[in-house]
């Protein structure tokens, strides 16, 4: 088994922050696991974005050109990245912040009004975990379990009292998928 | 090696000093070169630093001084011996350390080591010799030389149009605040050498006390590529350098007072 | 130790002070800054010497005069940086004075951009400065290869009394993976007997890269070609995949060999006989085992994020016995596994043809 997901969107977004922590519950999971941000040109302005490479033997390119799984943040990280998805990939955008209409039809798509959810949890920055928790209910390379334990790990000290909230966060991502019929 | 003779009834007046190696130096008849590194060498005896002290030589003239002192040394690319001393004081801090640099690689290739050495007050030393020009290549204008002073290649004499003007060093350096005692002295005659060594004890004192950096400048003759002989290169360190650059007192502060 | 999620940089930084580092001084550069960063909240957390210097120039000429008193000491840049670095690299070199530079490279020429490249191959494994010498240049492939390598640095430093240069790239030292750090090393208070601490009780030490008589200078050369020799039997490193029963090898190190170990795993698995060979030493490069595979193969193809500069060393290794294709690419442009298994594959056909014809005649 080996996944690549490509997470992309705005700086501020947490997009680097989710990578991460799906690459630290990786490998509490016993997988091999790389995450490499951008951070060149792109960084100033426009799309940020960073790969996480799973897999249950040696990682050899931690970048792929393809990757199998893309979280689309904003309008820009969804024009650049839904074209690349691998066929019968899947793509997870924030539907409260992208207003544009798939392309693909070889591919899995996954709306997810994230942002909205984290205005409903009463902070923005839950945006990152609700896709996050979607993209796990999609597709189950970890379970919610291992995930809250890399939060419960991980949370920058700073942040540590909004730790119920992330975890909240999750759940209602993942609720969005197991209880809604997909397209 | 040196020997010493014994004669009744006579009183020593003259010694090597320890720090100073028992070699014959390079350096031309009448350079003031000699009359700097003895100050400096008397300077560590007096103090008992001779055995704690480590020399960072530079290039120029006085590029083989490592060799010339009885101390542990080394020998810096140009202009870098600042740096090179801050490495060796950080990790070093009980010893002394002392560059010994020229006008070239002091105040051209290397003014931006000298200026950040004492802009962070590093506890080093500078031995700062002016001698308005490029001596070990044979005579070019260098950072310091005059305006109008011929070089072989100022031949026509140093035009501030086009080279600028000559860089006081001292009065730059004392600019900053890292930097503890800055002096500038001059080797033309025997009241201005003593007064010379006066300082290079004080230097050696701050450094010893960790008061920050130190610089004395001491203007010096170059009698073979000013084309003079040794007594009118000394007259020209007083009629023309000292104009220019006046000796005296550019950084003194307190704590330094208290040791002098 | 467990195995921790770390940052390239950091990882590196962190394995130097566990290896004993008692002294660092370096200039900002991305996309190194993250080494400086660690190292300057670490170092002054140990009360340890960690400055922060105008330059690179100053940087590497205090490593030098730091490196003089015989305490662990390094910097680290990135490639415009190490080529202000040439000149002090190049003085260490004339004294036989241990010294670690960590570079994580970037693209170029000129200012360039901050993405990940090889194109320091040459700056750092042909002398880096003037004179005649090759530093051992250490190259990771991997967030753990950083960690390991950087403390081998320090200790072939100081075996060989030479500079080790630790030839990492941006993606090396921006990306996080699980590794492993060695345990907290003791710092060693012991100085050489050549160091600069004082003339107590003994002659003064001189250090010293200048000779001008001739024959002088050639003798001190004379004695850096015999170390460097010594350095050559011992310390070539490498590894390899695959390289029983193939035709085709590929060549490359760091994030290029990585990559390549990916699109060579999946031209096996399309059923191509090809193998990879990833240098671990730029310097000195494993070319007694290159020239021992050659025999073997029918062609290599070199695969680096430059434009060719391993290349050469590798055509020197195979001395024109069999074809040597390469794929590069170049700016900060980072090759994807799919395009070097084009690569592979436009190779391997071109080999088949050329065994049919070989057959035929």
């Amino acid at each position: 088994m080996q996944e690549q997901i490509l997470f992309a969107g705005f700086g501020g977004q947490g997009v680097m922050f989710v990578g991460q922590l799906l690459a630290y519950a990786a490998m509490d999971a016993n997988y091999e696991v790389t995450w490499i941000p951008s951070y060149g040109p792109e960084m100033r302005g426009g799309t940020a974005h960073c790969t996480v490479v799973m897999s249950d033997k040696p990682i050899g390119s931690p970048i792929v050109s393809y990757p199998g799984i893309a979280v689309a943040f904003n309008n820009p990280s969804f024009e650049k990245y839904e074209p690349i998805v691998a066929t019968n990939g899947l793509l997870v955008y924030n539907s409260s912040l992208i207003d544009q209409k798939p392309q693909r039809t070889d591919i899995q798509m996954l709306a997810v009004p994230a942002t909205d959810i984290a205005d409903e949890l009463g902070n923005l920055r839950l945006t990152n975990i609700v896709m996050l928790g979607a993209l796990l209910a999609a597709r189950p390379l970890l379970t919610l379990d291992q995930l809250r334990h890399a939060l419960e790990g991980h949370i920058p000290s700073h942040r540590r009292n909004l730790l119920d909230l992330n975890l909240q966060a999750l759940e209602r991502g993942a609720a969005l998928v197991l209880h809604t019929p997909q397209m | 090696m040196s020997t010493t003779v014994c004669v009744p009834n006579m009183e020593v007046v003259y010694e090597r000093p320890i720090a100073l190696a028992d070699v014959h130096t390079h350096y031309c008849p009448g350079c003031t070169h000699g009359t700097a590194h003895r100050l400096l060498a008397e300077a560590l005896d007096e103090l008992h630093m001779q055995d704690r002290a480590i020399l960072v030589a530079s290039v120029g003239c006085s590029v083989f001084s490592y060799k010339y002192f009885n101390v542990d040394s080394c020998e810096a690319a140009h202009g870098r011996a600042p740096a090179m001393a801050t490495g060796i004081k950080r990790v070093n801090p009980d010893n002394i350390v002392v560059t010994y640099q020229g006008d070239g690689d002091l105040a051209s290739i290397g003014i931006a080591e000298a200026i950040h050495a004492a802009t962070r007050g590093d506890n080093i030393t500078i031995v700062f010799i002016n001698n308005a020009i490029y001596g070990m290549t044979g005579g070019q204008m260098a950072p310091t030389s005059l305006p109008g002073q011929r070089t072989n290649s100022s031949p026509l004499g140093r035009d501030v149009r086009s080279a600028g003007y000559p860089m006081r060093v001292s009065e730059l350096l004392s600019q900053l605040d890292g930097t503890a005692y800055i002096v500038r002295r001059s080797l033309h005659d025997a009241k201005n050498v003593r007064k010379a060594k006066k300082a290079l004890l004080t230097a050696l004192k701050v450094q010893e006390a960790g008061l920050g950096f130190s610089m004395v400048e001491m203007l010096s003759s170059c009698p073979t590529n000013w084309g003079m002989n040794p007594q009118e290169a000394l007259q020209w360190v007083e009629d023309s350098m000292l104009p220019y650059y006046p000796i005296g007192d550019y950084k003194v502060i307190d704590a330094v007072r208290e040791l002098m | 130790m467990a195995k921790e999620m770390l940052k390239g940089n950091v990882a590196i930084a962190e394995a130097a002070v566990r290896a004993g580092l008692q002294a660092y001084f370096g200039y900002p550069i991305t996309p190194q800054t993250e080494l400086l960063e660690h190292l300057s909240k670490r170092m002054v957390e140990l009360g340890r010497v960690f400055l922060q210097a105008e330059s690179e120039v100053a940087a590497i000429n205090m490593v030098y005069g730091a490196a003089c008193t015989g305490v662990r000491v390094m910097t680290s840049s990135s490639s415009p940086g190490i080529s202000l670095m040439q000149e002090g690299l190049s003085y260490i070199a004339g004294s036989d004075i241990p010294t670690v530079l960590i570079d994580v490279m970037r693209g170029g020429p000129g200012l360039g951009n901050i993405l990940p490249s090889q194109g320091d191959y040459f700056q750092v494994t042909r002398s880096a400065g003037h004179g005649d010498y090759h530093p051992i240049v250490l190259a990771p492939a991997s967030v753990q290869e950083a960690i390991d390598f950087t403390v081998l640095a320090f200790d072939l430093a100081e075996y060989y009394r030479h500079i080790v240069i630790v030839a990492a790239d941006g993606q090396i030292g921006q990306m996080m993976e699980p590794a492993e750090l060695p345990e907290m090393r003791p710092v060693n208070e012991k100085r050489p007997e050549w160091a600069l601490t004082g003339a107590i009780d003994r002659d003064p030490n001189i250090i010293t890269s200048i000779y001008l008589e001739g024959h002088e200078m050639e003798a001190y050369n004379l004695k850096v070609q015999a170390k460097l020799k010594e350095v050559k039997k011992s310390e070539a490193r490498w590894v390899e995949h695959w390289t029983e029963d193939m035709d085709l090898l590929v060549v490359g190190y760091g994030t290029a060999g990585r990559i390549a170990y990916s699109a060579v795993e999946e031209a096996r698995e399309r059923g191509m006989k090809v193998g990879l060979l990833r240098p671990q030493t730029l310097w000195p490069f494993p070319e007694k085992r290159l020239s021992e595979l050659t025999d073997e193969i029918e062609a290599v193809l070199v695969v680096e994020m430059n434009a060719g500069q391993m290349l050469e060393d590798v055509r020197l290794a195979v001395s024109g016995q069999i074809p040597v294709g390469f794929y590069g690419r170049m700016g900060g442009v980072v090759p994807m596994p799919d395009e070097i298994l084009d690569a592979i594959d436009t190779h391997y056909k071109r080999l088949a043809i050329r065994l049919r014809d070989k057959e035929r005649v």
